[in-house]
């Protein structure tokens, strides 16, 4: 795979115990995958943790943006810990408090309810991604 | 894809197979926490759950809790079964789910043999 040098990554949480969680992955898998295809890509969060030389030498040579489920910010935090380019980052909890109607319990499987809040955040991700390309891309 | 299936499996092990026995921990926050994850794993018996050979789940429960209780390996399971890997890391399709379903089982199995040995869980 040819990774550009401009390639922003998106990094999402590992949160398995709530559905948060599942959203912040789903979201990041549609802006890798569908929204920003081409323009963006993204790690395992564990592997970066793990101190994986390669997640570590991707995070620090690409801008990168942390999505994170809960408070505990995992992906913010280790991508800070790992002095990567951190160049924006969200939280689901945020997103949920804007639009509580979609509140969601379901955690394996996105609801109804999840998935629209996986569309948004992805939407509001993908924008961020075309702004910090008008910014300028990385030499 | 494997990370996928890993996920969902573990989460069919506590929803279905093994309710009310079992509870997960995100691995960063294992990794970057103030200790109690690492503190219930020493306590508890830990299972593995990895998606790939790199073995983060394990590797990280043994640096910091101590030995696991058992391990399950995705990619190894597939290769030993001859199943395919999903076509999307987003959502499984059908034959996804079928697979995480039974990797789901050698975990719940994996559950019984450590409660056998033990007489609790």
């Amino acid at each position: 795979m040819t990774i550009l040098t401009d390639t922003i990554f998106v990094i999402p949480c590992s949160g398995i115990g709530k559905a948060f969680g599942t959203i912040s992955r789903d979201a990041t898998y549609r802006v890798v995958e569908d929204l920003r295809k081409g323009e963006t890509d993204t790690l395992c969060l564990s592997l970066l943790v793990m101190g994986d030389d390669e997640a570590r030498r991707l995070v620090k040579l690409h801008r990168c943006i942390s999505v994170d489920g809960c408070p505990s910010e995992c992906s913010k935090k280790n991508l800070s810990l790992s002095g990567a380019s951190l160049a924006a980052s969200f939280r689901v909890l945020d997103l949920l408090r804007e639009n509580k109607a979609l509140l969601t319990q379901s955690v394996t499987f996105l609801d109804e309810n999840g998935r629209k809040l996986s569309e948004l955040l992805a939407g509001q991700i993908a924008l961020k991604v075309d702004e910090l390309k008008k910014e300028g891309d990385r030499p | 894809m494997e990370g996928t299936i890993s996920r969902i499996a573990t989460r069919f092990v506590l929803e279905q197979l093994r309710p009310g026995r079992t509870v997960t921990i995100c691995l960063p926050l294992f990794l970057s926490g103030d200790g109690g994850e690492r503190e219930f794993a020493k306590n508890f018996p830990t299972i593995a759950v990895d998606g790939c050979g790199k073995l983060c789940a394990k590797k990280a429960i043994e640096k910091y809790s101590g030995k696991t209780a058992d391990s399950v390996v995705v990619t190894d399971l597939l290769e030993k079964w001859a199943e395919s890997k999903p076509k999307s890391r987003r959502e499984l399709d059908d034959n996804g789910v079928r697979v995480a379903q039974r990797v789901a089982r050698e975990i719940a199995t994996a559950l019984d043999r450590i409660s056998d040995r033990k007489g609790t869980v």
